[in-house]
């Protein structure tokens, strides 16, 4: 009839969801830069202490974890509540350490064997006491790189927990 | 005919697959900390008796059971152990030729250690303490190595001790052959002999 058709009644436009993948795909690569794949399944507690005179670890193919803690609350009825060692994926007493350390040592590559350091990640409530016995196991087995593993920052900090 | 404009692509699906992949890495992966207080522990004594070493040139630190610090047989704040360490290694006490320290800027106090390379620290825990209090002595006692050793890199060679270590440990993998590196780990090995980490843990001593 006329050049001017009369508009649809005020509708709003739909809003536009082609940018809600891109803030997640963000996300994600924020992600997949920052971490790191688990190495293995913690069953303790492991709220590392606080430490400002820290030195970079090498790499990774040069270490060997060994966690100490108490037990999560999924393990606690079965071995307790003092702290406890977890070396690889399963708890174990002081006296595997030994073992442990010599086969990882074994496994790495000739050259790098005697540069094997390991990482103590202890959390910052378990007791003293365990630590010592990893110690003697770890002079044992001659493996003497040691590194106390603990994040950046100011180290007064860990006594007001 | 006027062309049929191009069906718009639903992007509701790939907010699908990216929420997907999200927490799929969310789920299997961790903020890893990969950094720490090195140390080097002592081989296991065989019958080798431990030398004889003079009671001045100890510098004896307990933790007893409730993280109390004793320090020289006297209760200390934890805040002024660093402190009380650097005073102990940089006294340079000594006065016979082979025993005196040149580059010591302590207060010579004949009663303290004699110089840095025979002062001992020795670190006693009991099995209670907790290792948080554990994690701060060590952190305070290496920071005391670390400030002399900071002074006498930076008065001899115009960086501090940290941070050639740094540089050390960041030198890219390739270039490790260049004579630089080796000078730098020349410099490294100097200054940590001026001031060596004698920290001995075990039994207190008594003498």
């Amino acid at each position: 009839m006329s050049k001017f058709s009369k508009k649809k009644g005020g509708e709003v436009p739909a809003i536009s969801t082609a940018s809600l993948p891109d803030i997640v795909f963000m996300l994600l690569f924020f992600f997949m830069v920052a971490t790191v794949m688990r190495e293995d399944e913690l069953s303790v507690e492991n709220t590392l202490p606080l430490a400002n005179q820290i030195e970079k670890l090498e790499d990774k193919n040069m270490l060997v974890y060994i966690y100490i803690g108490q037990p999560t609350a999924a393990y606690q009825k079965q071995f307790g509540e003092n702290a406890v060692i977890q070396l690889g994926d399963k708890i174990s007493p002081a006296d595997r350490v030994f073992d442990y350390v010599n086969t990882k040592r074994n496994a790495m590559a000739e050259n790098i064997q005697n540069q094997m350091m390991v990482s103590l990640k202890v959390d910052g409530e378990a007791t003293v006491g365990v630590l010592t016995d990893v110690k003697e196991q770890l002079r044992r087995a001659n493996a003497l790189k040691v590194n106390y593993t603990a994040r950046k920052g100011d180290p007064m900090m860990n006594l007001n927990r | 005919m006027a062309k049929r404009a191009a069906p718009e692509v639903n992007a509701g699906s790939m907010a699908d697959i990216a929420f997907l992949l999200l927490i799929f890495f969310l789920v299997t992966t961790t903020i890893e900390v990969d950094s720490g207080i090195t140390s080097k522990l002592p081989p296991e004594q065989t019958d080798v008796t431990p030398p004889e070493v003079k009671k001045k040139n100890v510098f004896q630190v307990i933790v007893n059971s409730d993280n109390q610090l004793l320090v020289q047989e006297d209760v200390m704040d934890i805040k002024d152990l660093s402190l009380a360490a650097q005073d102990f290694l940089d006294n340079g006490g000594g006065t016979e030729p082979g025993n005196a320290c040149s580059y010591c800027q302590g207060d010579r106090d004949p009663l303290s250690s004699d110089n840095p390379k025979k002062a001992v620290i020795s670190l006693f825990n009991d099995r209670l303490a907790t290792y948080d209090m554990y994690a701060t002595v060590m952190n305070e006692l290496v920071k005391a190595y670390n400030v002399l050793r900071d002074r006498e890199a930076q008065s001899r060679y115009g960086e501090a001790y940290t941070s050639m270590v740094r540089r050390v440990a960041d030198w890219p993998k390739e270039e490790r052959e260049q004579p630089e590196y080796f000078e730098l780990q020349d410099k490294i090995a100097k200054i940590a002999d001026l001031y060596p980490r004698n920290l001995s843990e075990g039994e207190p001593v008594k003498n």
